[in-house]
């Protein structure tokens, strides 16, 4: 084997194109030092990295960086779909924040900089086969969102929220590092494929406490990135202090992130008979916990980030399915990834609308306040109001938000097809349990403002809606629209 | 394309595109009329359903427990077993026509008044949106899009208590999404349970049990019939009913009372005894005892009731009651009882609730304590009122009676110790049911005018009018002539029973 490595630069044109745009974002804002042209630059990348991300990933797989059969970069169907999806939440997110950077809430430069940071690590992401490159990868994703959470000048809250952000994360950072360790302690590999192998072949290291102390620390590491119960409560206190369009990174972008990173440890190197059990467990506190404290909140971020970790639920729900034989054939198993993959991007379309609708409904620059701020909001703007309504139709997953419902309904099947009967009825309650609070989110959208005791500090005024938000609402309406009407479309991209 | 399939797209697309209309109108009334209109076609493109496709209609062993008329089958999304398989047979066919029927009717009392609460534009388009589910429901032959029809009824009707309801309104429609949404999700869970059993969601496939081993079959049923009995809805699931039938606007309670509880109940014949027989079998004592505590429980619970609305809302458990019972002897008679049962309460409860709304909108009140001697001041609607009370009670020769007496007759039939005390029981049921409707006329109707009765005029709008005789009309025809339902019915029964009973 010849020491100097033959690199496949077509395979790696997306994280070219991804890295490209984060470095051609902070030259643009040195050199021309226009907030316009930086953000439009911004923008085409990611843009870019999205049709390369597509046109990479339709000619089939591609993997570079090997050493004999292992690969650290295998750029496949799911890589496609993820840097794909990454890149266009980057963009709709950057639509999202344009009110706020043209009022001069937060440095233009920097914030497209990080921005653009952050959707580099979610395209590694997709693609990473080894250990330290997935690990790498997620910090790079993350990493920026320290300092995005709290760019929002002079405010203590986001600061606050910054430096929760931050300790948690690190925090779990050290402990799938941890694990990571101590797994190549065990077996010597760090590729993914070649772990899996090795545990598979080797049923006596399976055995060892180390190996279990190992995937039980990477599993939760990961779970933090997720906001899986009981890792979760960084995330209501962070999405709240943070811009909104932060948050609707945070809790799209960066959410789908820790869930392709824990998808790669459990479908390709982790032993399914002892991270089934755990993530089965991770998924029925998840959403169980999160909707049940979503019903109480009177925050609309809060709400939504309450509700976003019982999303988080459903989507780890499916791997549930390894905890049991049945749901550990070959079929099962990859009916149970290709659900999570498909409930993830419904979920990121719905999830992006609901937050598109809270900024188009929210003066610019403000945080999402309460509910009582929407109140009546979808009567006097009912273009927006409707869109809005939607998204949060569709994340409780009824018609008319078919995109949601065809979820939820990607979920059950592959928990009934992998015998897993039982959480299936789980999922199917805690719908019925979400339904409660966004009703109330939806139907308080619609009342009259007119009811006493009701201020109507936001309604008073007029809420204006920018252009470019106007436009992120409509596209991710549209597409709600269009994946919930065809979802083989979502199901054929996550089933590759 | 053949003519039957047209007209099957037309029946959901007409009322779809009707909404969609309503909605795109920007003067009030004119939308109205807009969905008026669309509902009315809509009518016209039920009723031929029932023309053709029927030559091969003749039992042969080995045919389909299922013949619909006219089917459509077209792949949606194959990655969920989901096709948009639509048909209709006997079973289907008068639901379908009904559904039609009562929301046009609706439509048009709404272009005469909108209740408070919103526009009546926003009203017609939801209603002509619940229609599309409703229809959707019955005409569905797949069983996932038999679910997502199911679900897509929920928040218009939601929408429709929240916003032109009574005092209490909100409280009473989340309690209606929520429940409603439980039995609906229990029912996501139990189709994708046969849907891997089966490899298929096929309904015509399915029907009989083939291939679907026992644990299957008693797991599948018991969380169906779950889903079901919230949403028909049986003792002890029933206590969303009373609030969201008396807080809806009466267009609201009639949409709900007449066809929406027929969903619950068209499932259970279609879906769980259909799909799962074996399930069924072992369930239907049961069920059968469930149904007689409904007919009981409903029927005494009247007798106490002081709110028109109340009442009627109440009786509803125990009319369904009746149907339940008939479905779940799991005999031809039964069936036959459960389903005319069905289009009967739909045609006089309907009835009933255009009446108490047409009582509360001029007295005021639904209070049983201040009504008395309508038929002092408004002799005509008092009458009315106590023909659809009469045609409840089931007074042989009004379409009340087929349903109650043959579901008892079905229990009798069945035999053994259980079912004659279920058959015994349910007919004192029946006996109650004329105590509390005769009470209730007793109280409104007779006696001296009470102050809030002795301000209403005598005169019934021609709105009114428009959409009370219609039913008044099948009130009378379906008691004197069943044929009519039984009739087209008769044949899928038979073939039902007979994958049902081995």
């Amino acid at each position: 084997m010849s020491a100097v490595q033959n690199v496949d630069s077509v395979a790696l044109l997306p994280a070219y194109l991804a890295a490209g745009t984060a470095v051609l974002v902070l030259v643009t804002d040195l050199l021309l030092a226009r907030p316009r042209a930086t953000v439009v630059v911004a923008a085409l990348g990611a843009l870019g990295t999205a049709v390369g991300s597509a046109a990479v990933g339709a000619v089939g797989e591609r993997r570079t960086f090997c050493v004999g059969a292992d690969c650290s970069w295998i750029f496949g169907g799911r890589a496609a779909l993820v840097g794909a999806v990454v890149a266009l939440l980057t963009l709709g997110v950057l639509g999202l924040s344009a009110p706020a950077l043209r009022a001069g809430r937060s440095p233009v430069g920097e914030y497209c900089f990080l921005l653009a940071c952050s959707m580099t690590g979610g395209v590694v992401l997709g693609a990473a086969g080894d250990l330290i490159t997935l690990i790498v990868a997620l910090e790079t994703l993350t990493l920026p969102l320290y300092v995005l959470v709290g760019l929002r000048r002079g405010s203590l809250a986001s600061a606050e929220a910054a430096v929760t952000f931050f300790v948690v994360s690190v925090v779990a950072t050290t402990v799938t590092l941890l694990g990571a360790a101590l797994l190549y302690a065990v077996t010597g590999g760090l590729h993914l494929d070649r772990l899996g192998a090795l545990l598979a072949e080797r049923p006596e290291l399976r055995g060892l406490p180390l190996t279990t102390a190992a995937v039980a620390l990477l599993l939760v590491g990961l779970a933090f990135k997720v906001a899986a119960v009981p890792f979760h409560a960084w995330a209501p206190a962070t999405y709240d202090g943070a811009p909104l369009p932060v948050a609707a990174y945070l809790s799209t972008a960066s959410k789908l992130g820790g869930l392709v990173a824990l998808l790669a440890v459990v479908q390709r190197a982790l032993p399914a008979e002892q991270t089934g059990p755990v993530l089965a467990v991770l998924a029925v506190l998840t959403m169980t916990v999160g909707n049940l404290v979503a019903l109480r909140q009177r925050r609309t971020v809060r709400l939504l980030a309450w509700s976003s970790v019982a999303q988080a639920g459903y989507i780890l729900a499916p791997l549930g399915a390894l905890a049991l034989a049945a749901g550990r054939t070959g079929e099962a198993r990859s009916a149970a990834y290709a659900a999570a993959v498909a409930y993830a991007v419904f979920f990121v379309v719905l999830e992006l609308g609901a937050f598109a609708g809270v900024t188009a409904l929210r003066p610019v620059g403000a945080d999402g306040g309460t509910l009582d701020d929407l109140r009546g909001t979808a009567r006097r703007y009912p273009w927006r109001g409707a869109a809005f309504g939607l998204a949060l139709v569709g994340l409780a997953g009824l018609p008319p938000g078919l995109a949601g419902l065809f979820a939820k309904v990607t979920v059950v099947r592959a928990l009934l097809d992998g015998g897993a009967g039982w959480l299936a009825l789980v999922v199917a309650l805690n719908a019925v349990i979400g339904l409660a609070y966004y009703l109330r989110v939806t139907a308080g959208l619609w009342a009259p403002t007119t009811t006493p005791g009701v201020a109507v500090a936001g309604g008073a005024v007029a809420v204006p809606v920018v252009g470019v938000v106007a436009v992120v609402l409509a596209v991710a309406t549209v597409a709600a629209v269009v994946v919930g009407v065809a979802p083989q479309l979502v199901l054929d991209l996550a089933g590759r | 394309m053949s003519f039957g399939q047209v007209l099957l797209v037309a029946v959901l697309a007409v009322p779809a595109l009707g909404a969609v209309a309503v909605a795109a109108t920007p003067r009030d009334r004119a939308a109205r009329l807009v969905g008026t209109v669309a509902a009315a076609l809509t009518l016209l493109a039920a009723v031929p359903l029932v023309f053709g496709g029927r030559s091969w209609v003749a039992w042969s062993a080995g045919a389909p427990a299922v013949r619909p008329w006219h089917q459509l089958d077209l792949p949606w999304v194959p990655g969920l077993e989901l096709r948009f398989h639509l048909g209709v047979d006997g079973i289907s066919w008068p639901l379908v026509v009904l559904t039609a029927l009562l929301t046009l009717l609706c439509c048009a009392y709404t272009m005469w008044r909108v209740p408070d609460g919103g526009s009546g534009r926003a009203l017609v388009a939801l209603l002509l949106v619940v229609e599309v589910g409703i229809l959707g429901t019955f005409l569905a032959l797949d069983l996932v899009l038999f679910f997502l029809f199911f679900e897509v009824v929920l928040l218009p009707m939601y929408a429709i208590i929240a916003g032109w309801g009574g005092a209490d309104r909100r409280r009473a429609a989340r309690k209606f999404a929520l429940y409603t949404l439980f039995g609906s999700v229990l029912l996501l869970v139990g189709v994708y349970v046969v849907v891997a059993a089966a490899g298929t969601a096929d309904v015509v496939a399915l029907t009989g049990g083939d291939g679907l081993s026992r644990g299957t079959q008693l797991a599948a049923f018991t969380l169906l019939a779950l889903a079901f009995a919230v949403k028909s809805p049986l003792w002890p699931l029933h206590s969303w009913l009373p609030d969201a039938h008396t807080q809806a606007p009466t267009v609201g309670s009639v949409v709900l009372a007449g066809v929406l509880l027929k969903m619950g109940t068209y499932g259970l014949i279609r879906v769980a005894v259909g799909v799962a027989p074996e399930g069924a079998r072992w369930a239907a004592p049961v069920l059968g005892v469930l149904a007689v505590a409904a007919i009981l429980v409903g029927s005494l619970v009247c007798l106490a009731q002081a709110d028109v609305k109340r009442l009627i809302a109440y009786s509803s458990v125990g009319h369904m009651g009746f149907v339940l019972l008939g479905v779940a002897t799991l005999t031809a008679t039964g069936i036959q009882a459960a389903l005319i049962g069905n289009v009967a309460h739909g045609v006089i409860t309907g009835l009933l609730f255009f009446l108490a709304g047409a009582v509360k909108d001029r007295t005021g009140t639904g209070s049983l304590a201040e009504l008395s001697g309508l038929r002092e001041t408004a002799p005509r609607l008092a009458g009315l009122l106590a023909f659809a009370a009469v045609a409840s009670l089931g007074l042989p020769g009004l379409a009340g009676f087929w349903g109650e007496a043959f579901a008892v007759v079905a229990a009798l039939q069945v035999g053994g110790p259980l079912w004659t005390t279920l058959g015994v029981l349910a007919a004192i049921g029946g006996a109650l049911t004329a105590a509390y409707f005769l009470r209730l006329l007793r109280q409104v109707t007779h006696g001296r005018p009470s102050p809030a009765v002795g301000g209403v005029g005598a005169g019934l709008a021609g709105a009114e009018l428009t959409a009370w005789v219609p039913l008044v009309l099948l009130a009378l025809a379906i008691g004197l002539a069943p044929a009519l339902v039984l009739g087209v019915a008769e044949a899928p029964v038979d073939a039902l029973v007979g994958v049902v009973l081995p």
